[in-house]
């Protein structure tokens, strides 16, 4: 099992993520946002959070069109997985392999807590492991988290069930209280809240294992 | 060949900093300021004179990177 975490200039959870993929048994390379492209037999591509490029522009506007970014829409084009953890998230809209847009948060503060999430779906290697409406709690840590998507989008996510997590207590004005979001295919997902963040007992909440817990088994039976 | 692009949050789209503007606004006595909308103001230099090569060029930086057209639009000057 291969994992590419993305590096970006900006870029500060790279190494929190590849520790967490690790622990759970990825093999894990951090892949520089200027390589032509991914190497081969990747499994799973993770952009992390942080702030890539200063946020300058649009957040993930600038990161978005990396070079690396062709071979990460090749991949998920092609079916492949892919992550993005909060900047990873923003990056991920900004490519189009996610509908939406991530927008200021409605509080205009840079907002940094743990959140209660609802697991809205369990259809996907992301959400497998967790119980359809079980409550989590995840970090958040954004000034930018607040979801924004066309009418039309938002009722093809209802539809074919590709919210991931809902806020419990929406903290940042997202719409429909969204804080994840899975692609058509289902193999896509991004999320505002850190998982990498909450994996181990130190971090005084495991929640976030469950989710790396459930992508291991996904590509281990693969 | 100079040009300015005008990027502007879609209507619809809640703009947080424009109302928080608009509050500090009304604060300070500007009570009949009833609406702000922030944007942004991009200005290029480019090496090319003729004015449609220019604006599809531009229109193709905006659809690519500089506007979102999902929150936002945008509107060319040429200078």
């Amino acid at each position: 099992m291969k994992a590419a975490v993305i590096v970006f200039p900006g870029s500060n959870c790279d190494r929190d993520l590849t520790v967490a993929l690790e622990m759970v048994g990825f093999e894990v390379s951090k892949i520089w946002h200027k390589d032509p492209e991914l190497e081969k037999g990747i499994d799973l591509v993770a952009i992390p959070g942080g702030f890539s490029f200063g946020d300058y522009l649009r957040v993930g506007a600038i990161a978005a069109n990396s070079p690396i970014c062709e071979s990460i829409i090749s991949h998920g084009e092609r079916g492949g997985y892919i992550v993005g953890v909060c900047n990873g998230f923003q990056i991920l809209t900004e490519t189009g392999l996610l509908p939406g847009a991530l927008l200021r948060n409605s509080g205009l503060k840079y907002i940094c807590k743990t959140v209660a999430l609802k697991v809205e779906t369990t259809d996907s290697v992301f959400t497998q492991k967790y119980s359809l409406s079980n409550v989590i709690k995840i970090p958040i840590a954004h000034h930018d988290g607040n979801y924004n998507a066309s009418v039309n989008d938002i009722e093809k996510m209802k539809d074919q069930d590709l919210i991931a997590f809902r806020y419990c207590d929406n903290p940042n004005g997202s719409i429909e209280d969204i804080a994840g979001v899975l692609s058509s295919n289902r193999r896509v997902l991004g999320m505002m809240p850190h998982p990498e963040r909450a994996f181990e007992k130190a971090h005084g909440n495991s929640d976030g294992m469950t989710f790396f817990k459930g992508l291991v088994e996904a590509f281990a039976t693969t | 060949m100079k040009a300015r692009i005008k990027i502007m949050l879609k209507n619809g789209v809640l703009d947080p900093q424009g109302e928080a503007i608009k509050h500090a606004l009304n604060n300070v006595g500007f009570e009949s300021v009833t609406g702000v909308r922030q944007g942004k103001v991009i200005e290029l230099d480019i090496e090319e004179s003729d004015k449609s090569q220019v604006r599809s060029q531009i229109e193709n930086m905006c659809k690519k990177m500089l506007a979102n057209s999902v929150i936002e639009n945008f509107e060319i000057e040429l200078l």
